[in-house]
């Protein structure tokens, strides 16, 4: 998802000033002016932006929508005209009362070129082409043959373009020159400056978004070349971004760096589950194992870009020693179960619990709708409902201080209270009065929160889910084992209350079912409360029983999520 | 009760029976051996020197595979049929003289006054093993081999019946060995009735199956036809049936056409030395022999006729040509009588 | 369309010329020089241009030319072969070579012999060799790995040295 050519045009203010021009032949209304990525203040549109809108594609490396205007790599340019105007400072008319163009004698860059009235922009005449072409054969005259071992082979514009534009054989006899390869630029990033082809992508980003101006290009003319500060590493918390918005294969990240070729990854668009901000991503992954994370565009979350922190976030998930039975406890241990024993006798026993004697200790790592799901549990217990907060430093980009995903689905289903982590002391003192003889914990190591060991050994049932192994499944009573996001459906409200889902990338591991699917069972069985079958049925009944998500249906969230009211 | 009779009787069954056998085997030999020096092949080469052990590789091979019975099929008759195909092909020999004088013993098994319809009979009950297996099988390829094997046989015994009957007219007796001796002392038959030799060594074809006219097979069509369900030791007994039954029919031809274990010019003094016995006894096994390599050569050398041919050719020409052969020869006969 | 069948002549519908002709034919051959190998003994000259089993090959240098691209594994139509990626470890042996694969393994039982990834091979690491013999007594044995693909494979003699000036 390096690089996208949507324009970033938000609903403007009223009476937005347009510009008639006309591209291609086809007549356009464009607004005067656009935000700028950085400052937001108004600036003119430029043609590149005028094209995207009706999805005229001008190959580009330089230009990002997301970034400042470079204009250095050329490969934008296009031919355009503009209306004649005669001696007397009027319009030239044709013979047929249009408008005569003056074409304009040198081509411009479409990315910095502003567009004014009745202009006209050729994207696709034999000049065009075959500027792109001269272009293209310069970039390829010091770019190595690399393409058999490049990471970017598969998902390059250098690539794209070389097909779609350039030329077929290199007139380029002569030696290249060579410049340093395998660069350790800092601990997530490896470049190789040969493949560089002086875009500035990567040094804009640093500057201008991240505001750590590490990066910049040293050397003059075909020694040009990238780098970073000397003696000071690249090393903020997004610079595997410009991993994503390097065209070629110059800056790669070491933890992708020969995993996997792009063309087999099944792309499947997921969430980040690392922070509150619930960055939208594409996960990579191949034969049921998960490879990467990208972002994916959503300019109401994340514009284009998401945090390593969160990016590398995903070991846990591929990890050996993940919970893939249905364990029950007896005198020695735990032996293996199955699904349909551990609901039955866990809603009998449910069944039977006086009110008050259940506590339940949900996770704000958890999907509103599994959460919604318990708390129609809990509500049949008046259990004491909570969950754990989890908290960092934040930065001003994009990582939240709130670490966990769904902390504002978790308080509008009501499983956890207005200031998340209250309930657990009085659960403690409950279960240590003896009045709770019941604990449901999904998704938490409840040890570590001040429910200790000894007194989950007082509780006569502990029902636990989770994904990987901890002191507290290691007490349980039952251990129901669930499933990373990575493997089932669901939402996540994040912390500004947008309500975003996500998609099943993987299968569940062997006897691992996502966790609404055996809840809904419960429910049903314990409340006798339809607990409905499908996530859609289920995040609509949600939507309908719990204000807070009023109005929202499953198939009208998109790609991009919709609001919550908080 | 004749003790010695029983005995000797005995003996001779053990005694052609066993060669039988063996021969038999050999003939898939002597087929694959032909088929291939004229398909510019080797042929069995590996087992035993030039490949000599090859039929008793085959027959491990057919013991030690899988025996595999289809659910649909009807069972009792799917095991009857390949028992009901070999054994009448061994029985015909019983009538058959296999050669003049051993000693005191005549070389034939039981010398019938009515040696030729007892072996048209046991012929006969050839085709039920055929018929059988193809409705046994309960598979349409299984069937229209059956069905099609029947009409063949029916066909095409009427017209070999018709054939040999002048031969006995001449002869003036339905008992083989009577045959041999008019032989012996007039001369081959071939000579005197080769339009009957012509339309009985057609029939012959017909009668085993054998290819232009193996239509209850026709493995390019019916895949196999009535013994395509069959499998190891039933369908090599189907195997071995089709070759007794090549034998059983060239020992036929050679007794009633080519003077059977008699030697043209050859009157030797002593005719009841054990030599001399064997002498005959290996030259009616050499005219055998001549007529195997003449049933292989024609399998690999014309192709399989259309059933519309077959029938064509069994009904409209030769049960005509039969008959009307018949009453030639009894006009010839009445003319002389005279 | 309907084809007028040949009216047959009396000679014809006598089958015996035919027969006569067929006989003529078969005993030609019955005499003739037999065609027959007797194959483990004598072996056939595989001709060039032969689609035998794909190996790998090892450059002047001794070094797997394969540098894991996997474009063989992608064009494969029986997805008889599967690369394992180095990953991001660097391996102190391979010196300035930059990748390679960590495990290639060819189903040889899948295999189909179309020569696809010799075609598609940007390296000329991978050849289709004149190896049609393959067996094997169980299907784990079929699967060949790296190290007895590059020892079947040998070495392949070309002049670009991809790895000198890196």
């Amino acid at each position: 998802m390096s690089a996208t050519t949507t324009t970033d045009q938000k609903p403007a203010a009223p009476a937005v000033e347009t510009i008639t021009i006309k591209v291609d032949g086809k007549s356009i209304v464009v607004p005067k002016t656009t935000p700028d990525p950085i400052t937001g203040k108004p600036v003119p549109t430029t043609m590149i932006q005028a094209c995207a809108q009706i999805n005229v594609d001008v190959p580009h490396y330089c230009y990002h929508p997301k970034l400042p205007v470079a204009g250095n790599c050329r490969m934008c340019l296009v031919e355009f005209g503009t209306p004649a105007m005669g001696p007397d400072r009027k319009p030239v008319m044709n013979e047929d009362g249009t408008p005569k163009i003056a074409k304009s004698p040198r081509p411009a860059i479409a990315c910095a070129t502003p567009i004014s009235p009745g202009m006209e922009i050729y994207t696709n005449t034999a000049g065009v082409l075959d500027m792109r072409k001269g272009v293209l054969e310069f970039l390829l005259i010091n770019h190595p043959l690399d393409c058999p071992i490049c990471d970017q082979a598969g998902e390059c514009k250098l690539q794209e373009y070389s097909v779609e534009h350039g030329q077929s054989t290199s007139r380029f006899v002569e030696e290249k020159v060579h410049k340093p390869k395998q660069v350790d630029l800092g601990p997530r990033i490896v470049l190789d400056d040969e493949r560089c082809i002086l875009c500035s992508r990567c040094v804009r980003f640093s500057k201008d978004i991240v505001g750590d101006d590490a990066l910049g290009f040293v050397n003059r003319g075909s020694y040009n070349t990238l780098a970073a500060y000397p003696g000071k590493p690249f090393d903020n918390n997004y610079t595997l971004n410009t991993v994503d918005l390097c065209p070629v294969g110059a800056l790669t990240s070491k933890d992708f760096r020969f995993q996997m070729r792009v063309w087999f990854l099944k792309e499947t668009k997921s969430l980040c589950t690392s922070c509150g901000t619930g960055c939208n991503t594409v996960i990579g992954s191949r034969e049921e194992k998960m490879l990467r994370y990208e972002p994916r565009q959503n300019d109401a979350v994340n514009s284009t870009w998401m945090c390593d922190y969160g990016r590398l976030n995903y070991k846990w998930i591929n990890r050996e020693d993940r919970l893939i039975r249905v364990l029950k406890k007896t005198s020695t241990g735990h032996e293996t179960s199955n699904w349909n024993t551990a609901v039955k006798e866990i809603s009998e026993t449910l069944a039977k619990a006086p009110a008050g004697s259940v506590a339940l200790i949900g996770s704000a790592r958890q999907t509103n709708e599994e959460l919604f799901l318990l708390s129609r549990l809990a509500k049949k217990f008046a259990a004491m409902t909570d969950s754990v907060p989890r908290t960092g430093s934040s930065d001003k980009l994009l990582l939240s201080a709130d670490r966990n995903p769904n902390s504002t689905g978790a308080k509008l289903t009501g499983i956890s209270p207005a200031e998340m982590g209250s309930n657990i002391p009085k659960i403690a003192a409950g279960i240590s009065a003896g009045t709770i003889k019941t604990l449901i914990v999904f998704g938490e190591d409840v040890t570590k929160v001040g429910i200790s060991a000894e007194l989950l050994g007082r509780l006569q049932n502990l029902i636990v889910s989770d994904v990987l192994p901890n002191k507290t499944t290691a007490l349980a009573t039952w251990v129901l084992p669930g499933c990373a996001h990575v493997e089932k459906r669901g939402t996540f409200t994040n912390i500004k209350g947008r309500v975003q889902k996500f998609m099943k990338a993987l299968e569940p591991r062997d006897d691992a079912r996502p966790e609404w699917e055996f809840l809904h069972e419960l429910v049903y069985n314990v409340t006798g409360q339809n607990g409905f079958v499908s996530m859609e049925g289920l995040f609509n009944e949600m939507t309908r029983s719990v204000p807070g998500f009023e109005g929202l249906i499953w198939s009208g969230l998109g790609d991009g999520g919709a609001n919550a009211k908080i | 009760m004749d003790w010695q009779f029983l005995g000797f009787s005995l003996l001779k069954i053990v005694c052609v029976i066993g060669p039988l056998l063996g021969m038999v085997a050999y003939s898939v030999m002597l087929e694959r051996k032909l088929s291939a020096a004229i398909q510019d092949r080797i042929g069995p080469n590996r087992v035993g020197l030039w490949g000599m052990a090859q039929p008793l590789a085959d027959g491990i091979k057919s013991f030690l595979k899988e025996d595999f019975t289809p659910s649909y099929v009807r069972k009792i008759y799917f095991w009857l049929a390949p028992a009901i195909t070999l054994i009448p092909a061994f029985l015909t020999f019983a009538v058959i003289p296999f050669g003049n004088m051993l000693g005191q013993q005549k070389m034939v098994i039981a010398d019938l006054n009515v040696g030729v319809l007892y072996t048209f009979g046991i012929v006969s009950l050839g085709v039920y093993g055929i018929v059988l297996a193809g409705y046994a099988s309960n598979s349409k390829y299984s069937f229209l081999g059956g069905i099609r094997s029947s009409a063949q046989m029916i066909s095409y015994e009427i017209a070999m019946g018709m054939s040999v009957i002048p031969i006995f007219m001449l002869a003036g007796s339905l008992n083989l060995s009577k045959v041999i001796s008019f032989q012996a002392e007039h001369g081959w038959l071939i000579v005197y009735c080769p339009v009957s030799f012509v339309i009985f060594l057609v029939s012959a074809f017909a009668e085993t199956n054998r290819l232009p006219f193996d239509m209850p097979e026709s493995e390019t069509e019916l895949v196999g036809g009535y013994h395509t369900e069959y499998s190891s030791m039933k369908f090599a007994l189907f195997f071995m049936g089709e070759y007794a039954n090549m034998i059983a029919a060239s020992a036929m031809m050679v007794t009633l056409f080519l003077g059977g274990w008699t030697i043209p010019f050859f009157h030797p003094q002593d005719v009841n030395s054990i030599g001399i016995g064997f002498l005959y006894i290996g030259a009616f096994l050499l005219k055998m022999l001549i007529f195997m390599v003449f049933f292989i050569w024609i399998r690999w050398m014309l192709p399989r006729f259309r059933y519309d041919q077959l029938m064509d050719l069994g009904w409209k020409k030769f049960l005509p040509v039969a008959l009307a052969n018949i009453f030639l020869y009894a006009v010839i006969l009445w003319i002389r009588a005279r | 369309m309907i084809v007028p069948r040949k009216e047959l002549s009396f000679w014809e519908r006598m089958y015996l010329p035919t027969i006569w002709s067929g006989f003529k034919v078969t005993a030609r051959h019955f005499v003739g020089k037999k065609v027959t190998m007797q194959y483990p003994e004598e072996k056939w000259t595989v001709p060039p241009g032969y689609r035998g089993a794909p190996y790998l090959v090892k450059d002047q240098e001794g070094r797997t030319k394969c540098v894991s691209c996997q474009l063989c594994e992608f064009v494969c139509p029986p997805k008889a072969i599967r690369i394992t990626p180095p990953g991001p470890a660097a391996v102190a042996e391979t010196g300035n070579v930059e990748k390679g694969p960590k495990e290639f393994d060819i189903n040889m039982l899948r295999c189909i012999f179309c020569g696809y990834c010799q075609e598609v091979c940007p390296e000329e690491a991978i050849f289709l060799k004149q190896d049609y013999s393959l067996t094997g007594t169980n299907r784990k044995e079929m699967i060949f790995n790296k190290e007895k693909l590059l020892a079947l494979g040998g070495t392949h003699q070309d002049g670009i040295q991809k790895w000198k000036n890196k």
